[in-house]
């Protein structure tokens, strides 16, 4: 091995390379990318935690029991038990229309099916407030019908299905689009059905990515804010979810219980990522979402 | 186009031994009015119906334009800030190999998943006076939190995952070559990176700045906390829509949003507009 030629392609060797930089410049910018993200994602998280159990032990699981914040952790787990498998169906039920055939105005579809993503949260409630309100479009035939929606459960779950809409669709179309029509017209011309089809044939291809999409839609059900905050009305104990929970507790000042309440959101966010990095490692090969990084 | 073609006359989709067009099409379809169309239709009716002098007094009212103001402001130096971080956060992913890469580039999504309202306590926490930021930057005569600088970190926080991700797979597909041979041809290093590479990843941290500057516009959650919210001072546009809605001002509520919306779209356009243009540059 004397030829430096065959080292210096590697980047462990201390050869300046033409293709790397020099090795201050290198300590220099690892430093500034660490410090970045030090600074900017690492410490807030960590902050979380430690206000959580500032005063101990006790004062955090003290408010984790408390009736409201049992009522905020039921409702969110509603509102996601609905919201995440209707994307969910919608977002396989569009990948199969949109990657399976050939059909003019598929790319203005596709857009449409992103717009949630370029709306403002805070515009994805005032659509149902001026929907459902009361000088609504429909508010005065759904009082005479005694049908609550806005301020209601209801309201709160269409508000999260719009903010949460593209996650699935967007991940399973370009995954399915790759995987092209060959497996499903082999199994249509052996005699299977449609629904044979798409469940011995499409699904199993498609699982992982699906899984991928479904994490992702779920992380933002339990978060959204803005426009769940805009239907909510903010009762407590019956239209709280987690996050506007949250905020009701840090603006009385009560910082140990907040962040009590976000310690758990941000246990799942981990949970999340760590599942999310691990569906990368193993079947990167089978999500989309994990190419595009 | 064959003459089979014209003899059919137009067809809007292409034949398919596959079952389900019709069901799945049909579901996408409602589903879709249902859930987006119909309720942002209600929107732009609702502006539509404002009448113009209505609609000029809510969008030239001082508020308004110190709200909109503060919001694309504060988003585009966050966006600014994204794209020199994150692109150098990218560039490290990319090229380096350190103990523990894969935990940091997981980290990289943390915005994506922590939800907003957590992320905006814990950054005003952090940041307000006596934070273990706020506390030495205050010593130095910087205030950050319950200012506009304090919406920018907030903003970059949130913005951060979409230049590292749309910069991050264009890096990884350089071809190492084209750094060869620009060495090769005597540039040096800063050269190279300036006059052959940054080139070829322009047109992805334009689209990552547009993203995360999109993003940034709307945002509500991570920032109401850390801003303290001072009409014309430190008001978001966002922010201004929930108070006009709890006045039950409906109509000034529905013209900011309307402004809001008109200008994200431009800029979903934009950004289509330059994805379609650099997949056609740079295949």
């Amino acid at each position: 091995m004397a030829d430096p030629a065959l080292h210096a392609a590697q980047p462990d060797v201390p050869y300046i390379s033409a293709t790397t930089e020099s090795r201050l410049w290198r300590a220099v910018l690892m430093a500034v990318a660490f410090v970045f993200l030090g600074v900017f994602l690492v410490l807030p998280l960590v902050l979380v935690f430690m206000e959580a159990f500032r005063k101990g032990v006790e004062p955090f699981f003290a408010t984790l029991v408390e009736h409201d914040t049992i009522k905020a952790i039921q409702l969110t787990l509603t509102v996601a038990a609905i919201a995440v498998p209707l994307n969910c169906i919608f977002g396989v039920a569009a990948s199969w229309a949109i990657a399976k055939y050939e059909f003019k105005g598929k790319a203005f579809l596709t857009t449409l099916i992103d717009l949630p993503f370029s709306v403002s949260p805070v515009i994805s409630g005032l659509v149902y407030v001026l929907l459902f309100g009361s000088q609504g479009w429909l508010g005065p035939w759904l009082k005479s019908h005694g049908i609550e929606i806005l301020f209601a459960v209801p309201g709160i779950v269409l508000a999260t299905i719009f903010v949460t809409f593209p996650f699935v669709a967007r991940e399973l179309i370009p995954l399915m689009q790759e995987q092209g029509t060959g497996d499903e017209e082999a199994a249509i011309s052996l005699g299977a059905s449609g629904w044979q089809t798409f469940w011995h044939v499409t699904l199993p291809n498609i699982k992982w990515g699906l899984l991928y999409g479904v994490l992702l839609c779920n992380a933002r059900a339990f978060g959204e804010f803005g426009a769940v905050s805009v239907v909510s009305g903010h009762i407590r104990g019956q239209t709280n979810t987690m996050p506007l929970h949250v905020e009701i507790l840090y603006n009385e000042y009560n910082a140990v219980g907040a962040f009590a309440v976000a310690s758990l959101l941000a246990g799942l966010a981990l949970v999340t990522l760590v599942l999310k990095t691990l569906l990368e490692m193993r079947y990167g090969g089978e999500i989309a979402g994990a190419r595009r990084h | 186009m064959s003459i089979a073609a014209v003899n059919d006359g137009w067809r809007w989709k292409q034949p398919s031994v596959i079952p389900g067009f019709g069901l799945t099409l049909g579901f996408t379809l409602v589903y879709l009015t249902l859930i987006i169309l119909i309720p942002l239709a209600a929107l732009l009716w609702r502006s539509a119906s404002l009448g113009w002098d209505d609609f000029v007094r809510i969008a030239t009212g001082a508020r308004t334009l110190n709200a909109l103001k503060i919001s694309f402001g504060t988003a585009l130096a966050a966006a600014s800030a994204n794209v020199i971080f994150g692109t150098i956060v990218a560039w490290v992913l990319v090229r380096y190999r350190f103990p523990g890469r894969r935990i940091v580039d997981a980290m990289v999504d943390l915005p994506f998943a922590l939800p907003t309202a957590v992320a905006g306590i814990a950054l005003t926490t952090l940041y307000a006076p006596k934070g273990w930021l706020g506390a030495p930057l205050g010593e130095l005569g910087i205030k950050v939190a319950y200012t506009p600088l304090g919406i920018t970190i907030a903003l970059i926080f949130v913005g951060l995952p979409f230049v590292v991700r749309t910069v991050q797979p264009v890096m990884e597909e350089i071809d190492r070559e084209i750094e060869e041979a620009a060495a090769t041809l005597g540039a040096n290093r800063w050269q190279t990176i300036s006059r052959v590479l940054l080139p070829g990843l322009a047109p992805a941290i334009v689209t990552g700045f547009a993203l995360a500057f999109a993003r940034g516009v709307g945002e509500y959650g991570s920032v109401i906390f850390i801003a303290g919210n001072l009409p014309n001072v430190s008001e978001i546009a966002p922010l201004l829509i929930v108070i006009r809605l709890e006045e039950y001002d409906y109509a000034a509520a529905t013209g900011i949003a309307a402004i809001m919306l008109a200008i994200s779209f431009a800029m979903l356009l934009v950004i289509n507009l330059l994805q379609s243009w650099s997949r056609k540059r740079y295949g």
